[in-house]
């Protein structure tokens, strides 16, 4: 027990260090996709519901598609594909061999394409719930509809699409871990690296747990905090009418 | 353009090869973690241990990703000579069933919580209905309780279904030639990274679509008559 403290602590045999810089390139990364997955999600919503046919249509397929290939193959179609395609434009330019790409900036776009599908449904959802009286009486006092978008829609819809968000962020940070197969050095690459080098997986799959179930904890608790605070004006109206 | 169509083909017909492996994945493991989430179920209703012991594995198994699960299991458990030298060590070797095995151990965790949710769903009133005329326990829970959690549960589990389907990829991190691994090999192979997983999306997208059909069908046949859309 006193040495698998050591071993993954912050003293000179320690992997702490690398650990905690694995954990805080996990966050980073889920951030970034979680972004990329938000503001797709939110134009595709918004596509879905007001778009053309052909609009419309576009948007089906993607959702479609990027919910029913493995997150693993679309890694792998920007790692090596994108890779394919810059090594065919440097061919031109009489360049030769092999690129790779930046597993950050892969990571980030293929977890951001995949999730945005996701966050497509769990947006359009939040849009749906919304009572149409709320809107019609907003369009009855005048109300723009940027205005109405800012004070009503926005809100009322971010309210009901909250849960479903939040589910989508604890996906992100779990489907990060795959970025490693990219090389990036984030979490579970580090905890692969620590397990080849000291030839102690099963300690270094135990520490992996435990920081990745504290990073979902934790920003599982954010996500619950904003819940909490957005439904304040709800129990407010409902502390009034009691 | 007919060297590229072949060469499409012949991709197809090599990745192909890989799923009757990943359809093994799915139903072996899909049938285990169904099992073992039912007796989790049934657990959790029988003792407070119990209870605290099976939502402590739930929280662990749908809060950390799979892969991690998976090197845990092939990897991380063979550190120690006990195992190593124990009755279960050729199993633990082998990495098909190490790939079963935490993709039954993940679906479990997740199945057991939609089908929590399935039984809270049973109005009281049902059930109390069921006892008024008389069912026993185990008529109430075939006729009244398993049919309504069942379809109540229906479709989020077609969602885990789904999300099993595409988990299998990771089988191929261990080593495992199933559509995924196959696709990997080829794309080292020929450098065509995006027509040969292309292919391979194509593949799951297809067996996914069948899924998706399937379980609708059973909603429907779980449906009662009136409300069939």
């Amino acid at each position: 027990m006193g040495s698998t403290l050591r071993l993954v602590g912050f003293g000179p045999t320690g992997w702490g260090g690398t650990l905690l810089e694995g954990a805080a390139v996990t966050l980073a990364l889920s951030i970034c996709a979680y972004l990329l997955g938000l503001a797709l999600g939110a134009l595709c919503a918004w596509g879905r519901l007001s778009g053309g046919r052909a609009v419309r249509g576009t948007i089906d397929v993607y959702t479609t598609v990027l919910r029913g290939v493995p997150d693993l193959l679309v890694i792998y179609l920007f790692y090596f594909g994108g890779g394919q395609m810059i090594g065919a434009i440097a061919h031109l330019f009489g360049a030769t061999g092999f690129f790779g790409l930046n597993g950050f900036m892969v990571g980030t776009i293929a977890i951001g394409l995949v999730t945005g599908a996701y966050q497509t449904e769990v947006l359009r959802g939040g849009y749906l719930a919304i009572p149409k009286g709320e809107i019609e009486a907003a369009r009855a006092i005048g109300m723009g509809r940027l205005l109405m978008l800012r004070r009503i829609i926005a809100p009322r819809a971010l309210r009901f699409a909250l849960p479903g968000m939040g589910n989508v962020w604890q996906q992100v940070l779990k489907e990060s871990a795959l970025v490693s197969v990219t090389g990036l050095a984030e979490l579970m690459r580090q905890v692969n690296v620590a397990s080849g080098s000291t030839q102690l997986p099963f300690d270094f799959t135990i520490a992996g747990f435990v920081l990745y179930l504290a990073l979902a904890t934790v920003s599982g608790g954010v996500f619950m905090g904003v819940e909490r605070r957005l439904a304040h004006g709800e129990r407010m109206a409902r502390r009034q009418r009691a | 353009m007919m060297a590229e169509l072949s060469f499409l083909l012949d991709v197809t017909r090599q990745l192909l090869g890989g799923l009757p492996l990943t359809i093994e994945l799915v139903t072996v493991s899909v049938a285990a973690g169904a099992l073992l989430a039912v007796a989790m179920a049934l657990a959790r209703s029988a003792s407070r241990l119990a209870a605290v012991i099976v939502s402590f594995y739930v929280f662990v198994f749908r809060g950390s990703p799979l892969l991690l699960q998976m090197f845990f299991i092939y990897y991380g458990l063979g550190q120690f000579a006990v195992v190593r030298e124990s009755f279960a060590w050729p199993a633990l070797r082998d990495p098909t069933f190490c790939a079963i095995l935490s993709l039954a151990l993940n679906t479990a965790a997740y199945t057991s919580e939609i089908l929590r949710g399935g039984l809270a769903s049973v109005p009281a009133g049902a059930i109390e209905a069921g006892r008024a005329v008389g069912m026993s326990r185990g008529l109430l829970l075939r006729r009244v309780v398993l049919p309504l959690a069942i379809r109540q549960a229906l479709p989020a589990y077609s969602n885990e279904l789904i999300e099993m389907v595409k988990s299998t990829s990771l089988a191929s991190i261990v080593t495992l030639m199933e559509v995924s691994g196959i696709a990997y090999a080829l794309v080292s192979a020929t450098y065509r990274a995006i027509e040969v997983l292309s292919c391979a999306g194509a593949i799951y997208l297809v067996l996914i679509v069948l899924l998706t059909r399937g379980v609708g069908w059973v909603e429907n046949w779980l449906s009662p008559a009136g409300s069939r859309a």
